[in-house]
């Protein structure tokens, strides 16, 4: 049997900055529903160890993520993860969203939380070949290429850091970004420049995977005179930043051209009764901090909302 | 020791029992990082909905995870976590890496 609920707020999204707004919403006594799709915990899960958040020397990220949500559920707050959002109506003053399984909630406020995702590179055999010589975590497949040679693809400062922490197991590893620079702190740059295991191969991307049961050789192919070539290779690597998940708020909301939803400082959107936070939205810096921060004020300007 | 609620193998001995005593096993062999939590995470979930199937994990570091990591139909992988499917003590499906908890429920309903 399907199900009707209301709250006072739904939050799509329960990483860092939803389960924040989930902390602060609940226990200002607003009845509070945080709905995610996949786990919760969302970025901090990919992160075996965090170095840079206050108050914790080192801890992992699923520890931290499940202290957020262990807070947030101490104070109320409903947290339904592994959903999928089949239909959403934020427009007027009372914002539905319906899931697959048929469930209605409606609120009126809402915060979109929903961060951002990997990218991938979208080209053949990249499914096929994942987990087969295709990785996205140098911490949890690194040691399966000890000895063997690698490619690491991206220029940012993931790529060119892991680049670098790919080389304790890897005999050699080569690292194809599509510019002849990189957008790397320009310390990662010169650590990764200085590594005698490391070389480049610029202006260049990977266009196909291809083997049998393995990965055995990639193609690759340069940007400037279209030349493709192929290269055997044991393992790779990618690391091609992160995108904004609105591919289901895009057509509700005002967005810029990367598809990252435009805020206020209040973190209100275009739409009234709309408030973003964290990775999702227009900003500069994305950490676990600044998600931290926008949900907070979100979660604040939202109570104020709802209250007025 | 894997710090999640699934009933953990203990040793090869125990692959062996548990295989013997259940028609449908799934295991997934790993470390506590974040390509296999998500996967755990997502089997302590499907417990209720599959009681038909015990849902096991195996630490990927210990000795006696050979009876996974050797396991011909892991011959090529290279990516965390090994996922393991059973059935009458048969392996009927193997994963590589992460897998969403619908890419698992696909395969559940698949062999099992
Ligand atoms: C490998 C890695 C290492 C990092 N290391 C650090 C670090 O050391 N320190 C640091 O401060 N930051 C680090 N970061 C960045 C930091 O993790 C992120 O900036 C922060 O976690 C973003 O939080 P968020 O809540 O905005 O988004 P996310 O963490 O992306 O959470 C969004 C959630 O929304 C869910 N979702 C997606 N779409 C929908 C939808 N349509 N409906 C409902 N839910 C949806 C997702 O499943 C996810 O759970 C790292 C990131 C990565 C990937």
């Amino acid at each position: 049997m399907h199900t009707q609920e209301q709250f006072d707020l739904i939050i799509l999204g329960g990483g860092a900055a939803g389960l924040t707004a989930g902390i602060y919403a609940s226990r200002a006594k607003l009845s509070t529903l945080i709905l995610n799709e996949g786990m919760v915990g969302g970025q901090m899960i990919l992160t075996y160890e965090i170095a840079n958040y206050p108050g914790y020397e080192n801890i992992s990220g699923y520890q931290l993520s499940m202290s957020m949500k262990k807070q947030a559920e101490t104070f109320g707050c409903v947290i339904k993860q592994n959903i999928t959002i089949d239909q959403l109506d934020i427009q007027g003053e009372i914002k539905s969203v319906k899931l697959s399984n048929g469930n209605v909630y409606t609120s009126k406020a809402i915060i979109l939380a929903t961060g951002g995702s990997s990218r991938n590179l979208n080209v053949k055999g990249e499914d096929e070949f994942k987990g087969r010589g295709i990785s996205y975590c140098a911490t949890c497949d690194g040691d399966f290429y000890t000895g063997q040679d690698i490619i690491v693809v991206g220029g940012g400062n993931s790529a060119l850091e892991e680049a670098v922490s790919l080389t304790k197991y890897a005999k050699t590893v080569t690292i194809v970004h599509q510019f002849d620079y990189f957008q790397a702190f320009e310390h990662a740059v010169e650590m990764a420049q200085k590594n005698e295991k490391i070389s480049f191969i610029l202006n260049s991307t990977i266009t196909g995977f291809h083997g049998d049961e393995k990965l055995k050789y990639v193609e690759i192919k340069n940007l400037k005179t279209d030349e493709i070539s192929k290269k055997e290779i044991d393992g790779v690597f990618i690391f091609i930043g992160y995108a904004a998940n609105t591919s289901k708020l895009k057509s509700h909301i005002a967005i810029n051209q990367y598809g990252e939803i435009i805020t206020d400082e209040t973190m209100a959107t275009n739409v009234p009764g709309v408030f973003a936070a964290g990775d999702v939205r227009a900003k500069k810096i994305r950490q676990i901090a600044t998600a931290v921060s926008d949900g907070a004020i979100a979660a604040v300007s939202a109570i104020e909302y709802v209250q007025k | 020791m894997l710090m999640t609620n699934l009933e953990h193998v203990e040793s090869a001995a125990h692959h062996k029992e548990v295989l013997e005593n259940n028609e449908n096993v799934m295991i997934c062999c790993g470390r506590m990082g974040p390509m296999c939590i998500p996967v755990y995470i997502s089997m302590e979930e499907l417990r209720e909905e599959y009681p038909n199937v015990k849902f096991m994990d195996m630490e990927f570091d210990h000795p006696e995870a050979y009876v996974i990591r050797n396991a011909p139909e892991c011959s090529g992988f290279m990516g965390l976590p090994f996922t393991m499917y059973y059935k009458n003590g048969k392996v009927v499906k193997a994963t590589t890496s992460i897998q969403s908890k619908d890419q698992i429920v696909n395969i559940l309903n698949e062999v099992f």
